[in-house]
C-alpha cells in the first residue's frame, strides 16, 4: 500500500490543499506543518498554473498572488522538499496539464520523487490522456490520482476506479472549487454510486468549508478536502482561526 | 467528461441526420444569407499587381462574420440536446453577437463572457448582445482578453452543465470541438470551391485566411486540403512585433502545450505558464490554436505566418481604398499578406482570401490607431 494509502486506512481522512507561495513562500513552509499538527493526514500543495479552469476564484486569486511572487514549478519543488524534512504525512501536488508538460512527464515526476512527493492530482487530465503520466509515476513510487464528478457516468466511474491510484477525488457537486454555504443533496447518493465499483478510498473536495459539512461528507466517504477555505484564513500568525477550523474539522472527522 | 461525452453522441446523432442538415442549410440560406458571395477585388488585384484576388464575403453575412455558421449549427444542436441555456465566450464580440443572435431565434437564455478589455475595446458589439436579449458577463481575470473569457465560460458550463450547452466560436478546446466547429464552417470551403469551378473550371492556387483560433481558417481550408495544388496561407497576428511578447503568433513562435483542453501550439513561458498575448485585432488575440492547424503546420500541408499591426492597418485601409470594403481587423491581416504574395505570382494565378468578417465593429480602435500614427 502507497503512503497515501496507509494514511487513508488510519481514520476519516482531512486533507488540506494549499496554493505553493500564497501568500508567500515563508507563509507555505510555515502552514504546511502546522496544518499536519493541527491533524491534516495529506497535504496538497498547489502548483499555482495561469489558466486555472477547475478552479473557483480564491485559489484563482491565490495562484494569481502566487505565480506575481515569482512562484514556478521548480521552486515548488524545492519547497516540498523542504517540507519533506519537516513533516511525515503525504505531499501531493496539484496543478494542471501544461506546467507537466511544459517540464516533460518523465522528469516531473523524477523531480516530485526526489523532492518526497506521494501523488499527483492534474483536474484537466482524463485517464483517457494520461497513459504515459501513469507510467511516470508508477516509475517513481507515486500515485496519480483522477477525480470524478456527480454528473459522471457507470463507465466513467469503472475507468477511474480501475486507473486512479491511491484515493479517487470525489467532486462533490457540478463546478468549481470554492467555499459554499451548502452541500448537494445528492452527495451521499454520488459517493454510494462509486462505492459500489470502486475499492479505492473516496475523497470528497469541492465546497467543503466547514465541519459540519465535512462531518456529513465523511460519514459516506473516507476523506475530505479542504482548499478555498484554509487559503481565506491564512491571514498571518498565529494562524489562529486557521487552526481552530482545522481542529473543528479534525473533530467532526473523528466523531463521523 | 460526461457532458463532452454527452455532446459527441449527440453531434454523431444530428451528423447522421439528413433533417438537421437540412434545417441548418436552410438557416444559412434565409436567415444568414448564404451562399455568400465569391467576389473578384479587380481593384485589389491590380494594386498587388500580379495574381487575381477573389474575397470570399464572409463579411456580408448576417450579424457581420462567419461566426454565425457555428453558431446555427450548435446552437440547433443544443435545442436538439434539450439545453434551455447557452454560454459562450467572445474576443472581437462577433461570435458572442452571433450567439446571441441564434439564441433569440431559437428562444434559449444566452450568457457571453467576455474580457473587460474587450468589452472597451468592442463595445458596440457589447450594446448588440444587450439588445438581442443576452447577460453580457465582464472577465477581469488574467490578460482580460478572450483566453480569459474562454475560462470563464468553460468554469459556467461545468458548474451549470446538466442545463447548459457551452458554444464555443473557436476551432478550439475538448474533443469534439474542434471538429465540431471546423464542420459547421467548412460551408465556407464548400462553397469556394464549388464556386470557383463553376466559374474558371478549376481550383485557386493559393487559399489566405486569418489565424487566431483559426475557425474561419479551417473551415475555408478543409475542402482542400486533399487538393494538394492548392497552397493553403493562415496569417496569425504579430502584434507589435514576434520578438517581444506582445503577438499571438500560437503556430509561428509557440511551442506544443494543452490549453482549454486542446493540445496544440501554445503562447507560453520556460515553466508552462500560458502567456498573456496582443493583437490590435481582438478576434486574434488568442495564446492557443485549433489542433487541426498545428496537424497542418507539422505536415506542411499548410504555412503559417505573421502580420504586424501597422501591416494589418495597411491591409485595412487597402481594402477602403481599392474596393470600398471596411474589412474587420483580423481579416485585414489576410489582405495584407495576400497582396505580397499575389505580387510573387503570375496574373493568371487565382487567390482566394477569406474576408471572414466586416470592420463596423473596428472604427473605434483603427481611429484610435490612426490618429497615434499620425
Amino acid at each position: 500500500m502507497s503512503r497515501i494509502g496507509s494514511a487513508l486506512a488510519r481514520r476519516k481522512a482531512l486533507i488540506g490543499y494549499v496554493t505553493v507561495g500564497y501568500p508567500s513562500l515563508e507563509a507555505t513552509l510555515e502552514v504546511v506543518p502546522l496544518l499536519a499538527g493541527w491533524g491534516c493526514d495529506v497535504i496538497e500543495l498547489g502548483i499555482p498554473f495561469s489558466d486555472p479552469l477547475a478552479d473557483g476564484t480564491t485559489i484563482q486569486e491565490a495562484a494569481h498572488r502566487a505565480l506575481a511572487n515569482g512562484v514556478t514549478p521548480r521552486l515548488c519543488l524545492e519547497v516540498a522538499a523542504e517540507l519533506r524534512r519537516k513533516v511525515a504525512i503525504p505531499l501531493v501536488f496539484m496543478t494542471y496539464c501544461n506546467p507537466v508538460l511544459s517540464l516533460g512527464p518523465e522528469a516531473f515526476c523524477r523531480l516530485s520523487a526526489e523532492g518526497g512527493l506521494d501523488g499527483l492530482i492534474v483536474p484537466d487530465l482524463p485517464p483517457e490522456e494520461g497513459g504515459e503520466l501513469e507510467t511516470c509515476c508508477a516509475g517513481e513510487g507515486m500515485d496519480l490520482i483522477y477525480l470524478l464528478a456527480p454528473t459522471s457516468s457507470q463507465s466513467r466511474i469503472d475507468l477511474v476506479s480501475q486507473r486512479s491510484r491511491g484515493f479517487i477525488y470525489l467532486v462533490s457537486l457540478a463546478g468549481v472549487t470554492g467555499a459554499r454555504q451548502d452541500l448537494p443533496p445528492d452527495l451521499e447518493s454520488f459517493v454510494g454510486r462509486v462505492r459500489k465499483r470502486a475499492a479505492l478510498p473516496l475523497c470528497v473536495g469541492f465546497g467543503i468549508s466547514t465541519p459540519e459539512q465535512a462531518g456529513r461528507a465523511a460519514r459516506v466517504a473516507d476523506g475530505v478536502i479542504v482548499g478555498s477555505r484554509l487559503l481565506q484564513l491564512m491571514d498571518g500568525r498565529p494562524y489562529r482561526r486557521l487552526g481552530e477550523l482545522v481542529a473543528g474539522m479534525r473533530e467532526a472527522l473523528d466523531a463521523s | 467528461m460526461s457532458a463532452l461525452e454527452e455532446l459527441d453522441r449527440a453531434y454523431g446523432a444530428a451528423c447522421a441526420d439528413p433533417a438537421f442538415w437540412s434545417e441548418f442549410d436552410l438557416l444559412c440560406r434565409d436567415y444568414a444569407g448564404r451562399p455568400t458571395p465569391l467576389y473578384h477585388a479587380r481593384g485589389l488585384s491590380a494594386r498587388a499587381g500580379g495574381a487575381s484576388l477573389l474575397l470570399k464575403r464572409e463579411d456580408l453575412l448576417h450579424t457581420g462574420a462567419h461566426k454565425i455558421n457555428n453558431a446555427l449549427g450548435q446552437g440547433l444542436l443544443a435545442r436538439r440536446m434539450g439545453k434551455e441555456r447557452i454560454v459562450a465566450e467572445t474576443g472581437a464580440g462577433q461570435h458572442g453577437v452571433a450567439v446571441a443572435t441564434v439564441c433569440a431565434l431559437l428562444k434559449v437564455k444566452c450568457v457571453i463572457y467576455m474580457g473587460d478589455e474587450d468589452v472597451r475595446r468592442q463595445s458596440s458589439n457589447v450594446f448588440r448582445m444587450k439588445l438581442l436579449g443576452a447577460e453580457v458577463c465582464p472577465v477581469s481575470s488574467g490578460s482580460r482578453t478572450l483566453k480569459d473569457a474562454v475560462n470563464e465560460s468553460i468554469r459556467d458550463w461545468v458548474t451549470n452543465v446538466r442545463h447548459t450547452h457551452l458554444l464555443l466560436g473557436s476551432a478550439v478546446g475538448p474533443h469534439p470541438y474542434p471538429d465540431m466547429v471546423a464542420n459547421f464552417q467548412s460551408v465556407i470551403g464548400r462553397e469556394t470551391r464549388d464556386e470557383m469551378l463553376a466559374r474558371y473550371g478549376r481550383l485557386p492556387d493559393c487559399v489566405v485566411a486569418c489565424v487566431g483560433g483559426g475557425s474561419n481558417a479551417i473551415g475555408m481550408f478543409r475542402p482542400f486540403v486533399e487538393h494538394l495544388s492548392v497552397r493553403l496561407i493562415g496569417v496569425e497576428a504579430a502584434g507589435k512585433g514576434l520578438d517581444g511578447s506582445s503577438h499571438a503568433a500560437s503556430l509561428v513562435r509557440g511551442r506544443p502545450g494543452v490549453l482549454h483542453g486542446t493540445k496544440s501550439y501554445v503562447l507560453q513561458d520556460e515553466a508552462g505558464q500560458i502567456a498573456s498575448t496582443f493583437s490590435i485585432a481582438p478576434g486574434l488575440d488568442y495564446p492557443g490554436v485549433g489542433p487541426e492547424h498545428a496537424h497542418y503546420r507539422d505536415s506542411g500541408r499548410a504555412t503559417y505566418v505573421a502580420v504586424t499591426d501597422g501591416q494589418a492597418l495597411e491591409g485595412f485601409k487597402l481594402l477602403c481604398e481599392t474596393e470600398g470594403i471596411i474589412p474587420a481587423l483580423e481579416p485585414s491581416h489576410a489582405v495584407y499578406h495576400a497582396v505580397h504574395v499575389a505580387a510573387e505570382l503570375p496574373r493568371e494565378a487565382l487567390m482566394v482570401i477569406n474576408l471572414s468578417g466586416r470592420g463596423d465593429k473596428d472604427l473605434g480602435i483603427v481611429s484610435e490607431a490612426l490618429e497615434a500614427g499620425r
